[in-house]
């Protein structure tokens, strides 16, 4: 057991593990992000608030962190000792069947690893440190979050374009490490291996696809 | 027909290597890869140059000796075949083709296309056996072994140790080999009794040998000349974690 932790299937594990996390969040964010696109933003912002000032999410919080923390280190450290096992390349690159994504996970992984801290500036530091404006809601008052992305949304193209490109990035990495993380576990064998590899293009392109979708929606609904 | 050829020369494992270029005129198309080889080499000592070093033995896919990196492919194009069973026919005429050999901190090369597999034995020391007494012949219906598992046995059996899976594998990793071998005998009642530590022996010497990990890209599968698929990778790590959290440690 002891070794477990230093092995490279331990490594990969953890891998897995915190990737699962991570995908059940991203389906919590997306369905909390769907409410964006009923009403007027009074259902969203309800949700926003509940979600930023309820206890149980302080607890989340930092365990969401580290589950991202954790994920990115053992990324980094198995990618770099993944490269000193070969030390000399290919003259022809290799052409083995395999997916662009599947090779490229820790460039995708920091491709959205940017686009993660601009998107945390974005909403979630404006949220945490207070300076969104507030509405009233009933007796006593509410953060405009749906205005806060809206506005973002409307003003700024690019965010637009930032928020779409962040998506594809997503997708390609959830087409990988959706059915990975489950070969990594143990979950495989000549069926489940291909029916896995389904799944996880249906889940990244929910995924992806939703998140995308926002700021397409409040382009259309403001620009157009 | 008339090929040209560009491949790694190396003189051993100290000095650094470079690509040399050949031109071959009279190939048949119906020529082995490794014929065409012999031929190129029995061309260069009649011009009084030296040779190109590369290994071969059975030449029918047994053996896994012949290890070559060609255009892109460890052994060279086709599904399915080893680097003895691809034909000329499957270049074209005037083609370039590029020989390379295994690339991995834990393959050097030892001269030219041959690099030192002892790797694998290394592995194959650390668990890839069964220690039974091994006696005479035992009776046919001794041991029962169902249909499914003697099949999967034998599927996983299949694996000749030709290293190709190291060679495609963007991280040099040799999980699949690995795979092949714990799970073979881990579907048999022989060698179900050492079946978790196996695993963990085994997968130990990999990560001590300096291979990488198994980031699940299936390019190893994709050129495994015996079809080993990475279903045999998912069973690997099942049993490593069963093994990992059982046994005392
Ligand atoms: S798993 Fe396939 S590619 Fe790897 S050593 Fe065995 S036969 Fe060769
Ligand atoms: S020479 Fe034996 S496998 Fe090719």
């Amino acid at each position: 057991m002891s070794k477990f932790f230093t092995s490279s299937i331990g490594q990969k594990f953890f891998m897995s593990i915190t990737g699962l996390f991570l995908m059940m969040f991203l389906m919590v964010h997306l369905t909390i992000n769907s409410l964006l696109l009923f009403g007027d933003g009074e259902l969203f912002n309800v949700a926003a608030n509940f979600m930023s000032s309820n206890p149980i999410m302080k607890v989340i919080e930092p365990i969401l962190a580290l589950g991202f923390i954790l994920h990115i280190i053992y990324a980094g450290y198995i990618t770099l000792k993944n490269k000193m096992a070969r030390p000399q390349g290919y003259k022809v690159a290799s052409k083995s069947e395999a997916s662009w994504a599947s090779k490229n996970m820790f460039i995708l992984g920091g491709l959205i690893l940017i686009f993660l801290v601009i998107h945390i500036t974005n909403f979630f530091w404006k949220v945490k440190f207070g300076t969104v404006a507030t509405i009233p809601y009933g007796d006593g008052e509410l953060h405009d979050v749906y205005g806060l992305v809206a506005g973002i949304f409307k003003v700024w193209l690019w965010y637009d374009v930032l928020y779409i490109l962040g998506a594809i990035f997503l997708f390609l990495h959830l087409t990988h490490g959706f059915w990975s993380a489950f070969q990594t576990i143990g979950w495989g064998n000549e069926k489940w291996t291909l029916r896995l590899k389904v799944v996880s293009y249906i889940y990244a392109i929910i995924v992806a696809g939703g998140f995308a979708f926002i700021p397409l929606y409040f382009l259309i609904k403001y620009i157009v | 027909m008339k090929i040209k050829l560009n491949i790694w020369k190396q003189e051993n494992g100290k000095t650094k290597g470079k690509f040399e270029k050949y031109e071959l005129d009279g190939v048949d198309a119906e020529m082995s890869f490794l014929e065409m080889l012999d031929y190129l080499n029995e061309k260069l000592i009649t011009e009084g140059k030296e040779p190109v070093a590369y290994e071969h033995d059975c030449h029918e896919a047994i053996c896994g000796c012949c290890s070559l990196y060609i255009n892109g492919h460890p052994h060279g194009p086709g599904k399915e075949t080893a680097t003895c069973q691809v034909h000329m026919r499957s270049f074209k005429d005037g083609e370039t083709i590029t020989v390379e050999p295994w690339r991995a901190k834990s393959f050097p090369v030892l001269k030219d296309l041959m690099t030192d597999r002892n790797a694998f034995d290394k592995l194959m020391s650390a668990g890839g056996f069964v220690s039974i007494d091994a006696g005479q012949a035992p009776d046919a219906n001794a041991n029962l072994v169902g249909k499914i598992d003697a099949d999967k046995a034998f599927d996983a059996a299949a694996c000749i140790g030709c290293g190709a899976c190291v060679a495609a594998c963007k991280n040099s990793s040799a999980t699949l080999f690995v795979a092949a071998k714990v799970s073979q005998l881990a579907l048999l009642p022989q060698g179900k009794i050492e079946a978790k530590r196996r695993a963990l022996n085994m997968v130990a010497k990999m990560d001590e040998l300096g291979f990488g990990s198994c980031t699940n890209t299936g390019a190893c599968e994709a050129e495994c000349p015996k079809g080993i698929g990475i279903d045999f990778i998912a069973k690997l790590n099942r049993e490593y974690l069963c093994a990992s959290f059982s046994e005392a440690e």
